[in-house]
């Protein structure tokens, strides 16, 4: 497993098609056996990688590598790597058990037969073996797509928005069995996702890509606590971005006036470089507190906001907070049900952690990343 | 709670209602095309079946008589058993033809021709914009003895000096795959167009070689559009008469040839009559047995 011989790697790899640049230049390693979530909207080059991967397309810069081999632009059928497709692409003339032991029949491996029985097994698909894939559901489809992938123990087994089809209960329920899959098997996992909840439930790593580049790559955690662009702050959760000028740094804390008032945040969050950035803080980091009460030693505090919205919400409640300056903030609450909830147009002081708020360059877009409508499903 | 429980009953119960009348309807829309077949198929075969069995002795000025003449079947096919073997390898080698020929035209426009892919089939179609006559008839100058492809071939020793492409087996089967060629493409192209690329692609991931990936996947999941293509070719190639009188000589002639002098010029309308029921019963046993064979109601 510590094995790191057939590490995927991707070298300035760049795609164009006619002036549009797909994948802009990208480099990065995913290392033998972890499981790896390229995250992004439609359109940011995440699947245009995957097919180049997969060999599917041919790269215009830039070298694909296995291990120490160049892969970039050997056939797709000489790949050692395996694609469980968008839509499945099974192939509907074939039955269940014919789809799986495709790719074995194809290498002309000897006991394909009992090879095939086993991962019908393992997928769960025992009593539809003679089936065609138009007589199963959508969520037993998307098994055999695995299934018909992973028979052939690719050193890579790329998924391309692999349950993107499935109803919101069977897709949680899949990504528990893929992650199972692949602590089991320990293949290298390449998932492509523009949903960011599906990429931080199964992925060990995280790179969110955005107009053909990657703007942050890491653990899921990480990426979620200590965003280093806005649109990584607004892709993954949601976030409250407020216009702050820094002033100092005390100690390891940087200083920023806040619309007059002075918060801090842990240097090493911050990602600012000018004077002026972006005070980044999750909604549900900050604590909504009557005007004027005096508990908030150590953390920072807001004083002047009024609530504007309360929506109930079951586990929680999120308020919106209007501040003197104008702007909306967004605060979760646990309903815990130690004390009651606030009410429109009651005065709240907002208070958080110093460790809890992230800083971003100004010069981006605070409304980068954000879900517009059409996003949504 | 209780209310879904009795809900759902009456629910289902309306559903049921209206799929049955739904399908009340649904019988309603045949009627026109079956009486269209009725009038116009089914009628004229059951007559040219009993003008089959008239007397043979009448003609046209005497009348005929219903005498019950089954030997009729059997003069027919001792006179121009040959012209049946004949129709048969014409229209075998047709199809054939059309479709090594059909099928990487309806492939390259169904995969391969990105925006001109309407262009490309308005191309194919193009042909029916002038009848089928005219344009068989324009095949005899193309390759009449003094014509270009004649020449042509002669020059590159095809042909030996003086040898002749109109008036030969080449020319009628020729002109037999030229008219049937779009009968062929386009359904072809239709079965091939449905075909979803990425299972071309998922095929490739799969450690299938372009060539593999077409004999296990596009071609299997084309098979509609072969065997309609094929039998849309075979069948009306097999009782054509047009490119054999036309491109031909009498040593060319085909089933329909026999059939249409028998009828138009001799008037001996039970010989026409058993002829043409003869070529619809060997033409239909074939046809089921290839359809058989090919198993298309196997693919989704």
């Amino acid at each position: 497993m510590a094995d790191s011989s057939k590490d995927l790697r991707l070298e300035d790899l760049t795609k164009r098609f006619g002036d549009f640049v797909a994948v802009d230049d990208l480099t990065l390693t995913v290392p033998q056996g972890s499981f790896f979530a390229l995250l992004g909207p439609s359109g940011c080059g995440k699947t245009t990688t995957l097919r180049m991967v997969a060999g599917l397309e041919d790269p215009s810069n830039g070298r694909v590598l296995l291990g120490d081999e160049d892969v970039t632009y050997l056939r797709p059928y000489k790949r050692p790597v395996n694609t469980v497709f968008q839509s499945y692409a099974l192939f509907p003339h074939l039955t269940i058990a014919e789809n799986v032991a495709f790719g074995l029949r194809r290498r002309g491996v000897k006991d394909y037969k009992q090879k095939t029985l086993d991962m019908i097994e393992l997928v769960q698909l025992g009593p539809y073996a003679d089936r065609k894939p138009a007589q199963l559901s959508g969520g037993q489809q998307q098994r055999v797509a695995l299934g018909r992938a992973l028979i052939n123990q690719p050193d890579v087994l790329l998924l391309d928005e692999p349950l993107g089809a499935l109803d919101l209960k069977l897709r949680r329920q899949m990504q528990i069995e893929l992650k199972r899959i692949q602590t089991e098997i320990q293949t290298t996992f390449m998932h492509v996702t523009h949903d960011q909840e599906e990429a931080m439930t199964m992925a060990d790593t995280i790179a969110v890509m955005n107009q053909g580049v990657i703007e942050q790559m890491g653990a899921p955690d990480d990426l979620y606590e200590n965003p280093v662009t806005t649109f990584v702050a607004n892709f993954l959760g949601q976030s409250n971005l407020i216009r702050v000028e820094v002033l100092d740094t005390v100690d390891e804390n940087v200083v920023v006036d806040c619309y007059g008032q002075k918060v801090g945040v842990v240097a090493s969050r911050s990602h600012a470089t000018g004077r002026n950035a972006w005070l980044g803080v999750r909604p549900e980091k900050i604590f909504a507190g009557a005007a004027g009460a005096d508990d908030h030693a150590g953390t920072n505090l807001l004083t002047g906001g009024r609530i504007t919205d309360v929506s109930f919400v079951g586990v929680s409640t999120q308020y919106l907070v209007a501040m003197p300056w104008g702007q909306e903030v967004m605060v979760f609450e646990q309903n815990t049900g130690r004390r009651s909830l606030f009410r429109n147009g009651d005065p709240v002081d907002i208070t958080w952690s110093p460790d809890h708020a992230f800083l971003l360059d100004a010069g981006q877009d605070a409304r980068a990343g954000m879900m517009t409508p059409e996003d949504a499903e | 709670m209780s209310a879904g429980l009795t809900n759902r009953p009456r629910t289902g119960a309306a559903v049921d209602g209206e799929t049955a009348r739904r399908r009340g309807w649904g019988w309603l829309l045949l009627v026109p095309g079956m009486l269209y077949l009725g009038i116009f198929f089914v009628f004229p075969t059951i007559q040219l079946f009993f003008t089959s069995l008239y007397d043979p002795s009448g003609s046209f000025e005497t009348g005929y008589s219903m005498t019950w003449h089954f030997a009729n079947y059997v003069d027919a096919l001792t006179s121009t058993w040959n012209l049946f073997v004949r129709s048969f390898a014409y229209a075998g080698i047709t199809t054939l033809v059309c479709l090594l020929l059909g099928y990487p035209l309806a492939y390259a426009i169904a995969f391969r021709a990105g925006r001109w892919k309407y262009f490309m089939l308005v191309l194919v179609i193009a042909p029916f914009f002038t009848s089928f006559l005219l344009r068989t008839l324009a095949w005899r100058t193309i390759l009449s003895d003094q014509g270009p492809v004649t020449s042509f071939f002669q020059l590159i020793g095809v042909l030996p000096e003086g040898g002749r492409l109109l008036a030969t087996p080449v020319a009628v089967i020729a002109g037999l795959i030229y008219n049937f060629m779009p009968f062929m493409t386009l359904p072809l192209y239709a079965a091939l167009d449905k075909v979803d690329y990425r299972l071309i692609e998922a095929a490739g991931d799969l450690y299938s070689s372009p060539l593999t990936g077409f004999r296990k996947v596009t071609f299997p999941l084309s098979m509609p559009g072969v065997v309609a293509g094929t039998l849309l070719t075979f069948i009306p190639a097999c009782g054509d008469y047009i490119n054999a009188e036309l491109l031909g000589t009498p040593k060319q002639y085909m089933v329909g040839n026999r059939i249409q002098s028998a009828f138009l010029t001799e008037h001996n309308y039970p010989l026409a009559a058993s002829l043409s029921l003869i070529l619809m019963a060997v033409v239909l046993v074939m046809v089921i047995a290839y359809v058989r064979r090919a198993g298309t109601e196997e693919l989704v």
